[in-house]
């Protein structure tokens, strides 16, 4: 098997953390004026914000992946 | 099993899991294509990039055990089980990279069997490929069995329906993809893991009221099971002697035997983590394996022992995260003294329900079962090669076409897992059983980096002294846990069959100096019989033996991209911790 032929790793893994979070966030959103849930996680939106952390890591693996696809 | 369940999931839950899953057999799929020939199935082509290789690594031992299981001894010990990673893991993982990968990589075995058949002879390879092939399928058995039993406690979950899903999964991806399937998704899982455990840790710590505040909860914890204050919250305090840490372990077996037997034999001879490094695209890739792999190791502690040590902070006298364990009778279990004995167990997997909300919760839970799954995959992944390699076409058919051995791998994936998912109720059917197979297991790795390290640094070892060090080495530490037992135990799984002759104040102690024993026998037996056998000659042990073989020149590299600056880096960050945590 060639490392060309084959499936660059950083894609499968940003594309999953992107939508991860796009779903996390979308429902910390969606839930954020209900503290009553909230407070579990000691009154933090945790959806919310990790939610946001993960699209953000998401994001890096994928210009990762596109860059070294470029430098080919 | 008609407990009720602890939580249910949400819609939003099942969504996360269900999303993971379809990158996880996207994955294998996406691979099915370029998996052409059994180098191809059984070694990803030596192709892969080091990150890759370094975090399957990590993440192939980052199984049900590690991560369970370093949150109940966190529960139990405090952080004093970063020893397991500090003490244990980071020094061997040193090691394995500089000295032992360039006769791995470099006689281009295909399996850690494989180098002792070139290095010794067949009957080694035999021994060591037998036991290494039941020992895979008996873990990854268990593997399957804490899982069925995990999910269905926490959300009531069929046992039957979640081990043969999670084993169909774990079936579709490494029959596609082969290694290369199966070392994606470990890295993915590592990325769930750690995304996952993050903000456990984080909302656990702002639970307590930081680090502060679960120092002063666990002093006070400490308090009331009689250990010195700084029990729970410094590694190394009270070490001098058995009686006055968590662990009851004294210094020097922890050291020689955790540290140096257990952990150089684990990480320097099982095929399982050594065979990610072997997937690597070249010599120095293979070598900076472990060293990538090192990095994160040394602090996955804050993720998977804070938790359980987080739990037991917030677990009052009156109950709380962790709960009791329960007999048979369903009445929760007392010890001698008539306290309530805790399901550690349970520490992390509760915690994880207790602080997040839906939606995060269904993240944490997806991790775990992740976890679970790549667990059983590595097992998998490495049980196929040495099956197909070590034992099917060594002894069984010897001169089939690649094709062939192909299609053998293939077959050995589902025999394994149906061998596997056999395991696994035959681990819930009989738990005795399980435990004297994970004695036996314990018995033949024991010796096994004593083997290895005269083979790859002795020239005169022969494989008659290997084979039969090895066996004496196996037979020492069954008569070492026959004739000793750890404090208030009875004679029978504990030890003591034979008769007894030393108490440990331990049980770790006693595994700690099992270990000891077994890799003495092993270093003793093997030169006597290798100094009384004929060797090899030099020029039949040329790139398998230190003495042998041109060192690495890493002269055309920078020097902060060396193997060995790498190292030292690594070695200087660990005992840094261990100063922090001190």
């Amino acid at each position: 098997m060639s490392a060309e032929g084959s499936l660059d790793l950083r894609l499968p893994i940003g594309g999953l953390f992107t939508v991860l979070g796009v779903m996390l966030a979308g429902y910390g959103l969606a839930t954020g004026s209900n503290t009553e849930m909230y407070a579990k996680s000691a009154g933090i939106n945790i959806n919310l914000i990790w939610g946001v952390v993960m699209i953000v890591t998401g994001a890096i693996f994928l210009m990762l992946a596109k860059r070294g696809a470029a430098a080919k | 099993m008609d407990l009720v369940p602890v939580t249910h999931l949400t819609a939003i839950d099942y969504a996360v899991m269900a999303m993971y899953f379809v990158f996880v057999l996207g994955i294998g799929f996406a691979l099915r294509r370029s998996t052409k020939s059994s180098s191809d199935f059984f070694q990803s082509g030596r192709s892969l990039p080091p990150w890759v290789t370094g975090l399957a690594f990590l993440s192939a031992n980052l199984g049900a055990q590690e991560v369970i299981g370093m949150g109940a001894s966190g529960a139990k010990y405090g952080i004093a089980t970063a020893h397991f990673y500090w003490i244990g893991a980071i020094p061997a993982m040193v090691f394995v990279a500089l000295f032992m990968m360039p006769f791995y990589y470099g006689s281009r075995a295909r399996s850690v069997p494989e180098y002792l058949k070139l290095r010794f002879d067949e009957k080694t390879r035999t021994l060591n490929a037998i036991s290494f092939a039941l020992m895979t399928i008996f873990s990854s058995g268990i593997s399957m069995y804490a899982m069925g039993k995990l999910f269905n406690l926490l959300l009531g979950w069929s046992f039957d329906v979640s081990v043969l899903v999670s084993a169909v999964i774990v079936l579709a991806y490494v029959f596609a993809g082969g290694l290369t399937s199966a070392i994606y998704n470990e890295v993915l899982q590592f990325f769930m893991i750690a995304f996952g455990f993050a903000p456990l840790v984080f909302l656990g710590l702002k639970s307590v009221g930081g680090w502060a505040g679960l120092t002063a909860r666990l002093t006070e914890a400490a308090a009331t099971k009689g250990l010195a204050p700084g029990a729970y919250t410094h590694a190394w305090q009270g070490m001098t002697s058995a009686a006055t840490n968590p662990l009851g372990v004294e210094w020097f077996g922890l050291v020689m035997g955790l540290g140096f037997v257990l952990s150089f034999g684990y990480w320097c001879t099982d095929f399982l983590v050594v065979q990610r490094a072997m997937a690597a695209d070249s010599m120095i890739a293979a070598r900076r394996t472990p060293l990538i792999a090192a990095v994160p190791k040394m602090l996955f502690p804050f993720l998977v022992i804070l938790p359980g040590m987080i739990a037991l902070a917030l677990t009052g006298a009156a109950g709380g995260i962790i709960p009791a364990k329960l007999g048979a009778n369903g009445q929760p279990l007392l010890d001698a003294a008539g306290k309530v004995v805790m399901d550690f167990d349970l520490a992390t997997p509760m915690l994880l329900i207790k602080l997040f909300p839906e939606g995060m919760l269904g993240l944490g839970l997806t991790a775990l079962l992740a976890s679970f799954m790549s667990g059983m995959a590595g097992n998998v992944t490495a049980f196929n090669t040495v099956w197909t390699y070590d034992i099917y076409q060594s002894h069984i058919k010897k001169n089939a076409s690649d094709e062939h051995y192909l299609w053998m791998g293939r077959a050995a994936t589902v025999g394994g897992n149906l061998l596997s998912i056999a395991a696994a109720y035959v681990a819930g059917a009989f738990n005795n059983i399980m435990e004297v197979l994970q004695l036996v297991f314990a018995f033949v790795n024991a010796p096994l980096f004593a083997t290895f390290a005269l083979g790859m640094f002795w020239k005169r070892t022969t494989g008659h002294g290997a084979f039969w060090g090895l066996a004496s080495g196996m037979s020492g530490a069954m008569l070492h846990h026959g004739f000793t037992l750890p404090n208030g135990s009875v004679p029978g799984i504990k030890g003591g069959f034979f008769g007894l002759l030393h108490t440990y104040p331990s049980e770790m102690a006693q595994t700690f100096w099992t270990a000891i024993v077994a890799f003495m026998t092993c270093v003793v037996v093997s030169i006597l019989i290798s100094l009384a056998t004929q060797p090899r000659p030099d020029s039949e042990l040329k790139g398998l033996v230190y003495s042998l073989t041109e060192k690495p020149q890493d002269r055309d590299i920078p020097f902060f991209k060396k193997p060995s600056v790498f190292a030292a880096a690594v070695l200087a960050a660990t005992v840094l911790l261990n100063i922090i945590f001190l």
